[in-house]
């Protein structure tokens, strides 16, 4: 089972680095779009420092928006996504499997560059390392959860745009604890009580989304 | 006569609104080809993905080994190797890479010596580090074709096989579906091109024609 796993990660982290452009691009769409805010706003350093968490964690949730589209269509299209569904091992698997290369690819990198654009709108210490744990609690959400709307729209024209109406909105919870964890300890007071609740809901995530998006998957294939 | 391992009951497939066939009933043993006959559009495809279990049929059953193939889908999924119109191969892996994916996914040991060896067989020595997307359509062909040598599956579904394949790789190709036939396997393909079968128990099966001679003679 862990071998089959490892298995599926492996391919899709060497299919991804043998077409590098595409994660850099949600890379750099992620540092673009954090960036314009100061400039759009004007240098008032206390509403940046405000409204930082926000526009990080909406950027981020754009950022992984991006590539979703992609997370299963190259497969379907060159008929190894129905190969997979057919060997000897539970799609689930292989759907987690897909899904936590795209969190390597695609979520991680975000996770790493936030203390540097945290670092813009005025962030200090412990906002840094909140701001990246939230991150790093949140991003596998954003992947499980986008892997249910990449799977269901699979195949679909148009389904680009889709995925965002679909997915967009199943990110909300993550955004409001996420970007809330990182107000709250800015203020002084506590973020424990987010922090746990966006653990629940990763939790929550990794149990039931690979189910969904297996399940949606096999309808898409037929 | 053998046991029937693979038995389709009176089964129904319908594209959109159009009904491609019903009751088809047949049965396969172990040693035995099927030969899928119909002109475009009468459901081959369809039903070679029924059977491989990518596609819900509306109505019917698809037993293997005696139990429905949707009960029992990792047992049936060992045993089976489906090869369709798509090559079912990343074009950024090199042929060696692709291989390597599926045989660790198959779950049986196979070393690099055998990938190695099956792409060999296939003429593809000299590809084994070239990304398969500067092959040739007939050699994309041949590395998924590879397949068949590498994963020990007694029941295999091809769609279309000899699409591409230059007279020699038609060739061997017939020696390796003869070999596994002979070693009581079972295929099921359809083909287009004129090519000669002569493998164990033959069997025809024609759609697209009027339900009582939907299950031609055997012979």
């Amino acid at each position: 089972m862990l071998s089959a796993l490892r298995c599926i990660v492996m391919r899709d982290l060497t299919l991804a680095m043998r077409h590098r452009s595409d994660v850099l691009t949600t890379v750099f769409f992620f540092i673009i779009v954090v960036s314009l805010f100061p400039l759009g706003v004007g240098p008032d350093a206390a509403l940046l420092k405000e409204m930082a968490a926000g526009v990080v964690w909406v950027a981020a949730l754009l950022a992984s928006m991006l590539s979703l589209t992609r997370l299963f269509a190259d497969d379907y299209n060159d008929g190894t996504l129905e190969q997979l569904m057919l060997v000897p091992q539970p799609l689930v698997l292989i759907v987690l499997g897909k899904v936590l290369a795209h969190w390597i690819i695609s979520g991680l990198p975000l996770v790493l560059m936030s203390p540097l654009l945290g670092l813009q709108f005025g962030l200090e210490g412990d906002e840094l390392i909140m701001l990246m744990l939230t991150l790093l609690i949140g991003t596998p959400v954003l992947s499980l959860l986008g892997a249910i709307g990449a799977a269901l729209t699979l195949g679909l024209r148009g389904g680009g745009v889709l995925v965002s109406l679909l997915v967009l909105p199943l990110y909300i919870p993550v955004l409001i604890f996420g970007a809330g964890a990182v107000t709250a300890s800015a203020a002084g007071m506590g973020a424990d009580g987010h922090l746990s609740l966006m653990g629940a809901i990763l939790l929550l995530a990794l149990v039931l989304a690979p189910w969904a998006s297996a399940a949606a998957l096999r309808i898409s294939v037929e | 006569m053998g046991k029937a391992l693979l038995e389709i009951k009176g089964l129904e497939c319908v594209r959109g609104d159009n009904q491609l066939f019903s009751e088809l009933s047949f049965s396969l043993e172990g040693g035995s080809l099927l030969h899928v006959h119909g002109p475009n559009g009468s459901g081959k495809t369809t039903l070679l993905r029924a059977i491989a279990g990518l596609v819900l049929p509306e109505n019917g059953e698809i037993c293997w080994n005696g139990e429905a193939t949707g009960r029992q889908e990792d047992d049936f999924n060992r045993e089976l190797l489906y090869l369709g119109h798509h090559y079912g191969l990343k074009f950024e892996l090199t042929g060696y890479e692709n291989l390597k994916v599926f045989a660790n996914l198959s779950g049986a040991e196979i070393s690099e010596h055998e990938v190695e060896a099956a792409l060999t067989r296939f003429g593809l020595a000299h590809c084994v580090e070239l990304p398969v997307k500067v092959l040739s359509q007939g050699q994309k062909r041949r590395v998924a074709l590879a397949r068949l040598l590498l994963q020990r599956s007694k029941l295999w579904i091809l769609d279309e096989p000899f699409v591409a394949l230059d007279v020699a790789a038609v060739e061997l190709l017939l020696g390796v579906i003869k070999a596994h036939v002979g070693d009581g396997g079972m295929v099921i393909l359809t083909t287009h091109q004129e090519v000669a079968m002569d493998a164990g128990k033959l069997q025809h099966l024609h759609l697209g024609e009027k339900p009582a001679a939907s299950m031609a003679a055997q012979r």
